[in-house]
């Protein structure tokens, strides 16, 4: 059994669990458990009556059931909905004062936080379960005032910039799992970079579910004020279990006037086992919003991890002049389920969208590109251009693009392209010939694939990706 | 309109001397079109275009039944001079003509008398309503090694006498090994806002050629859809052109199913619209089998307050290894109102497999028409000019050429 386990860790490093109590939540979606979470994060009562809002709005909501991969009824009253580290009550002023097997947990994933504190490194706010428990080098970004904490601490001492942003790019009725999120988040990374700031250093999130039978719930709120500046990465990782865990968060993007937001993802769910049992539920909201003119919103993910992610980081071009891009590489293996892609929301004049996505599907994988680019008849003289290239292993596997273009402005052009095709024998020869084995090669070959995208993340992102989409697609050779 | 569907239904079956077995069939269908209804919006092959709405816009009281006792008049005026060719005549609905001139009696068989068959996709209600009240469903036989002598020309007229009402009409048509059809379809209108719902089925064995050239050019307010069903045997090709222009709404939807190794399959199309036209072409390729190939253009020019669709799909089964699939929309928006969506879709489960699809759409480019003007063109030529050579480039996809020239005729290129 335990050589098993072992041997199951080979394939997915981060599967461990951490032997940490939690104080949870009763199980269960009802007022109670809104109000226990609420209490739990000291929260004022308008935040209470949001959360209600969401809560009456969502009765009235059905779950979306257009997506490609379906999946078992989920049931919405057996999962708990807040998981708390035993301890973090009261936040710790240091990080010294965290339990010594969290800080373990973060070593183990490779995000040493007291490492970094020295490191010329980047800042880093690790939420665990459903609950932020450090946040590092606030010293430093309090010096030129980027507001860098937990979400719930932002409602108690940011009230009014979470009450002026939170929901306004992600209504409370958008649509089931985002409503669903409005009611029971439970905390999430919130950033507020001030006018004309460009911030010192990356800010990066890693977000871990550890308890059982639990959902992860965060939201992030990131507001760009004008003429600034932000880099934000996000990471996440799961223990290996056999039930399907849900994540539904959501993710606000406001960009002012010349203000530019780089968001990046490293998703790294549980993806299940070979044959497909566990992993988690990746059901997420990402949208931003190119409030002012000039402004920039630039989504980059790699999403390898999961059984079923299904997602669109969205751009909403409202600002005259704004850009919106997304890059991305999604890689499913095995069982894993991905129905990915984004939206860019032309309402501007001149704006301009670019999509970048790489598609790889191996083993019994199911893999889909989902996008709409709509030009609204107000949004003169603006652009987009679109490429998803899909790459096939193996014939047990599916890809799939499903594009929805909509123009409704004569002075502007969009251009979509498309491709599906395979590795070919030639350079997967040539490579072997060279001397590297065939995973290798088809390593170096997908990493090339995806380079464009690659290339846009941070460096010390890109070097993880890249071993990432490796490990990713072992044992899909031959 | 339920009641009024109700009412018509059993004035037709009434005054029709149908079958047991087909009442009874054509019961169960309209049975299915009552439960589903005309489709609309939120289902997704019909996303961009509200049938429902469309029609409730633009028809009042339409109703399901008229009478196909007596005979029409033809106007000859509409029959093409410059080719020679065989007829089929629909007026209203109602066969008139059917005319083999040019060819063996013996190698084309026509059957009226037919048993309907169930739709062969139950999400299509439009199906069944065709089903429920076509009154006479035909089916056309190629026989083997014989390849029509001259095209064959469908006429659907429909004239003054028709205002409001469903017209449906089915027809199938069977290739026998190694045969080959040239079919025109050509639509004249003088009547009023009507919904006409065609349903083609074309089944292409071994070694056969279908070359299917659908026009609607003439300027009406009907409201059409067309299914056209196609099934293709080893080593087949068909052919398809579209030319999508007089009508008020038109949706042409074709299916077609790459059953045999070798087969290919053309789809080529124009959209030509003007005023407040809403045009629509939806296209499903399925590669079930290795060796099958598919290309399809489509290009539109949109003026006033015209609107386009394009959905377009390639699905390859995962038997269908060395699958080679490709499709290209393009649109010219010409004015401020004017929208074209697209939706070229992919869906693929085969590895060893090429396919492609793009998409573009935008103006005119102001520097070819710079150009053209420093040429001593007028802004105006210089427009004619490039969308000529923009919707040329689908036209000359045509291999016979002989349709081809006729078509460059009606639309004036």
């Amino acid at each position: 059994m335990r050589e098993k386990q072992i041997d199951q860790l080979k394939d997915y490093k981060y599967g461990f669990t951490t032997d940490i109590e939690s104080i949870k939540a009763p199980k269960g979606l009802n007022k109670e458990v809104i109000k226990f979470i609420s209490n739990a994060k000291k929260e004022p009562k308008w935040m209470f009556d949001w959360r209600m809002k969401a809560f009456e709005r969502l009765k009235n909501l059905k779950e979306p059931n257009w997506q490609k991969p379906k999946y078992p009824k989920i049931n919405y009253q057996d999962i708990y909905y807040y998981s708390a580290p035993k301890g973090t009550g009261e936040k710790p002023k240091s990080i010294d004062e965290l339990d010594p097997k969290l800080l373990e947990t973060y070593k183990k994933l490779g995000i040493p936080l007291q490492e970094q504190q020295r490191l010329n490194g980047i800042a880093v706010d690790a939420v665990f379960d459903s609950v932020s428990v450090a946040t590092t080098f606030k010293d430093k970004l309090n010096e030129v005032g980027v507001i860098f904490c937990s979400i719930s601490e932002a409602i108690q001492k940011h009230p009014e910039l979470v009450k002026k942003y939170l929901g306004s790019v992600i209504p409370l009725t958008d649509h089931y799992f985002a409503t669903l999120n409005s009611a029971v988040f439970t905390d999430g990374s919130f950033v507020y970079i001030p006018p004309g700031v460009r911030c010192p250093m990356e800010l990066s999130t890693y977000f871990r579910i550890n308890a059982s039978q639990t959902g992860q719930f965060e939201r992030t709120l990131i507001i760009a004020d004008k003429g600034s500046y932000v880099s934000y990465l996000e990471g996440c990782t799961a223990p290996m279990r056999d039930e399907n865990q849900l994540h539904a968060a959501n993710v606000e993007l406001v960009a002012l006037d010349n203000a530019e937001i780089k968001y990046s993802t490293v998703q790294n769910w549980y993806p299940g086992d070979d044959n497909g049992k566990g992993g988690i539920y990746n059901f997420v909201t990402k949208r931003g919003l190119c409030k002012g003119i000039n402004s920039k919103i630039s989504w980059t993910q790699v999403e390898t991890g999961s059984a079923i992610t299904w997602k669109y980081p969205s751009c909403v071009l409202q600002g005259d002049n704004s850009i919106g891009e997304f890059y991305s590489i999604a890689i499913t293996n095995n069982y894993q389920k991905a129905d990915t892609g984004t939206k860019m929301i032309h309402l501007g004049k001149n704006t301009k969208s670019k999509i970048i996505s790489k598609g790889i599907s191996a083993g019994f994988s199911d893999m889909t590109y989902r996008g709409l680019v709509e030009i609204s008849s107000k949004a003169k003289n603006s652009r987009n251009y679109t490429q998803c290239d899909s790459l096939l292993m193996g014939n047990k596997c599916g890809a799939h693009t499903v594009p929805y273009i909509k123009n409704k402005n004569p002075e502007s052009n969009i251009a979509h392209e498309a491709t599906t095709s395979k590795i070919s024998e030639e350079q997967l020869h040539y490579c072997q010939q060279r001397g590297l084995n065939p995973e290798e090669a088809v390593g170096l070959i997908v990493n090339g694939f995806c380079k464009e995208v690659l290339q846009q993340l941070p460096m010390e992102f890109a070097v993880e990706a890249q071993k990432l989409v490796g490990i990713s697609l072992e044992g899909s050779v031959g | 309109m339920e009641e009024q569907l109700k009412i018509d239904f059993e004035k037709l079956l009434e005054n029709s001397n149908f079958s047991k077995k087909n009442v009874e069939i054509k019961r169960k269908n309209f049975n299915d079109f009552i439960e589903k209804g005309f489709p609309n919006r939120r289902e997704e092959n019909w996303k961009f275009s509200d049938l429902n709405q469309i029609i409730s816009k633009n028809i009042k009281n339409l109703s399901f039944y008229h009478d196909l006792s007596k005979p029409n008049k033809i106007d000859q005026s509409i029959f093409i001079d410059s080719l020679e060719h065989n007829k089929l005549v629909f007026v209203n609905g109602r066969i008139e003509k059917i005319e083999f001139d040019y060819e063996e009696k013996n190698k084309i068989q026509i059957l009226d008398d037919l048993v309907l068959e169930k739709p062969n996709n139950a999400n299509n209600s439009l199906l069944f309503l065709n089903n429920a009240f076509v009154s006479k469903y035909f089916k056309l036989i190629v026989k083997k090694n014989y390849s029509l002598l001259k095209p064959l020309v469908i006429y659907n007229i429909t004239n003054k006498d028709l205002v409001s009402k469903s017209v449906n009409l089915k027809v199938d048509i069977l290739l026998e090994e190694n045969s080959s059809l040239k079919l025109i379809e050509l639509s004249n209108d003088k009547s009023t806002t009507n919904f006409i719902n065609i349903n083609y089925n074309f089944d292409v064995q071994k070694n056969s050629i279908l070359k299917n050239y659908k026009i609607d050019n003439n300027s009406n307010s009907n409201v059409k859809y067309c299914f056209n069903n196609i099934n293709q045997d080893t080593n087949s090709v068909s052919e398809i052109f579209l030319l999508s222009s007089g009508s008020e709404f038109i949706k042409n939807e074709i299916n077609c199913n790459l059953n045999g190794k070798y087969a290919s399959a053309f789809v080529n199309g124009i959209f030509n619209l003007n005023e407040t036209k809403h045009h629509e072409i939806k296209t499903n390729i399925n590669h079930i089998v290795e060796n099958t190939k598919s290309y399809q253009l489509i290009k539109g020019v949109l003026e006033d307050k015209s609107k386009a669709v394009y959905q377009g799909k390639i699905f390859v089964e995962s038997k269908a290894q060395k699958t080679d699939g490709y499709q290209l929309s393009k649109a010219i928006l010409l004015n401020d109102n004017t929208e074209f969506n697209a939706k070229p879709e992919l869906e693929i489960y085969a590895d060893d497999v090429k396919c492609s699809h793009g998409s573009a759409s935008g103006s005119l480019n102001e520097d070819s028409i710079f150009y053209l003007m420093s040429r001593g063109l007028n802004y105006q030529e210089a427009k004619k000019l490039l969308i000529n050579g923009f919707l040329l480039d689908v036209v000359e996809k045509i291999t016979d050429t002989e349709i081809k020239n006729l078509i460059k005729n009606i639309i004036n290129l």
